[in-house]
């Protein structure tokens, strides 16, 4: 018996017309396939690469490694305060031009300029070639024809994105569509409190959004994490959705929440009781200040309501909790069954020791939750690469797993057709 | 005991100390990786004992002025709630088929 209504189609995968019948997973394991994801794909979309609070002052600036498009790009607070993404490779003869002892680390700072390590010539923080050692001996070369090679980056809600294409199709904010922007009031600002995960995982990119867009596994993978007098009964019940939306290649799905201080003593952890705190995020929540809750937020009308996961293609999650803090995942792929996963938690700064031991213990289950969802994901790519199934049923629970798939066969579908139209 | 490194009112804990207040969440994570059930469970029940006391005693001073002895109080409750996994859901200091995954965090707030 559904806790919740579905639509009138009866199910979430109808109503969205998705198609019931079993799913194919060739995509998470072909290395053709993710060779044109690389054009396709990530060449094309908007990807998200930080949030401004990591470019603090005029002159602060990162480096993200795209090893899925096989560049490096350098984005920058210039001088006038605008963010600005350049492909971090020097005009000269091709060095990259921002690294530390190792060039394929990440790394950020704050300059003036930059300058490569190589033969010295220098960019401003706008791009453009100020110095060349020995200008003299160089033929007919003039300075303003060898600036850094700008990358499209646009800022939507704090939250910078790049976009590789040379003229790409649509701007940031359609591109993102009306579902996600309507979050565009959400006090992300004010959540300036980071930690920040890194792991590389051996499954496709995919599979890991999958495990974190269904929480279909929530009560078995994780039932060990909470009290067998809490965990029993939600095991007994299932997990349930209470809204899934789909707008354009993004999605999002809404949970119910409990009040975990309203649950009995013999159905939590005792740290849990003791910081206040938990999986879920801290219990005594910041004041987030909300003039007007943004119109994208809880779109059921939960209360208590858990949580909103934003799956913003292609690789991208923003989590907003009831519990007043929110995370973002992102997955980068590195080749068809290796990507690396980022995990960002955000929290209003704690104030006090007692916030930020709450803190401490929200950050510390998300890792061990983490931890189980990401060694999953390996035994489920070594199965599937072994190609002894190729067709899997998928449940109205896993609706958005399904979209995904679809999404990303149509973007790749679509690259090969024009790639067709070219050649004839 | 001009050497201690947690306040006086806390120096019942002073022999978790040295190995337990550590700075960060990554050494925390690799002193569970590395310690028995017996050490562990040893940490939890002490500073459970004290941990309302400690975060009184810490509530005292603005996080960003926190006087040495106090951020190791901090840092042992930090050191607490990493070792709860171990000792009220796991049984073991390493999360069950977790293989060799690893989540590295590489920024925290600080303190
Ligand atoms: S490659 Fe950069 S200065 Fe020569
Ligand atoms: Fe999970």
């Amino acid at each position: 018996m559904a806790r919740f209504p579905k639509p009138p189609e009866g199910s979430w995968t109808e109503h969205y017309e998705l198609g019931t019948e079993p799913m194919s997973y060739e995509d998470s394991i072909s290395p053709e396939f993710f060779e044109l994801e690389r054009e396709a794909i990530f060449k094309r979309a908007w990807l998200n690469v930080g949030r401004v609070e990591q470019l603090p002052r005029n002159g602060s600036y990162f480096t993200k490694e795209l090893a899925v498009a096989r560049t490096s790009v350098i984005i920058v607070r210039d001088r006038e305060g605008q963010v600005r993404a350049f492909h971090n490779v020097c005009r000269h003869r091709g060095n990259k031009l921002v690294w530390n002892d190792f060039p394929k680390e990440e790394t950020s700072g704050i300059s003036r300029q930059f300058v490569c390590k190589y033969h010295g010539w220098r960019y401003d923080l706008d791009g453009s070639c100020s110095f060349v050692q020995q200008e003299q001996e160089f033929f007919d070369l003039d300075k303003a024809d060898y600036g850094l090679v700008p990358v499209h980056c646009d800022v939507w809600a704090g939250f910078i994105f790049i976009n590789l294409a040379k003229a790409p199709e649509q701007n940031l904010t359609e591109f993102l569509g009306p579902m996600v922007t309507a979050l565009e009031n959400y006090p992300f600002h004010l959540q300036s409190e980071r930690w920040f995960y890194r792991s590389p995982v051996s499954a496709n990119w995919k599979l890991y959004l999958d495990a974190f867009q269904e929480f279909y596994h929530a009560p078995i993978l994780h039932a060990k994490q909470t009290p067998t007098d809490l965990s029993v009964p939600m095991q007994q019940a299932g997990f349930e959705a209470p809204y899934y939306g789909i707008d354009g290649p993004h999605r999002v799905v809404s949970t119910a929440g409990i009040f975990p201080w309203n649950l009995a003593p013999n159905q939590l952890k005792p740290m849990e009781i003791l910081t206040r705190s938990g999986l879920f995020g801290p219990w005594d929540m910041p004041d987030l200040n909300f003039e007007q809750k943004p119109a994208g937020l809880n779109p059921a009308g939960c209360d208590p309501w858990g949580l909103d996961s934003f799956q913003i293609f292609p690789n991208f999650v923003i989590l907003i909790w009831g519990q007043s803090w929110y995370l973002t995942y992102h997955y980068w792929p590195t080749a068809s069954n290796q990507h690396i996963f980022e995990g960002t938690l955000y929290f209003v700064p704690a104030k006090t020791a007692r916030e930020r031991v709450a803190h401490e213990l929200a950050a510390l289950s998300f890792k061990e939750y983490g931890h189980q969802d990401a060694n999953t994901l390996e035994a489920t790519q070594t199965m599937l690469e072994s190609r002894v199934l190729d067709r899997f049923p998928l449940g109205d629970q896993e609706v958005l797993c399904r979209h995904l798939h679809k999404v990303t066969g149509e973007w790749v579908d679509d690259y090969k057709r024009e790639l067709s139209e070219v050649k004839r | 005991m001009t050497d201690a490194l947690l306040p006086n009112e806390f120096s019942d804990l002073e022999r978790f100390a040295v190995k337990w207040c550590l700075a960060t969440e990554q050494e925390r994570y690799m002193e569970r990786l590395s310690s028995s059930m017996e050490d562990m469970q040893a940490l939890y029940d002490a500073v459970t004992a004290r941990a309302e006391e400690a975060m009184v005693y810490c509530d005292k001073f603005p996080l960003d002025e926190m006087p040495e002895d106090a951020l190791n109080l901090m840092r042992l409750l930090y050191s607490l709630v990493m070792v709860s996994f171990p000792v009220e859901v796991w049984g073991q200091p390493r999360i069950p088929d977790t293989g060799a995954a690893y989540l590295d965090l590489l920024v925290e707030p600080i303190p």
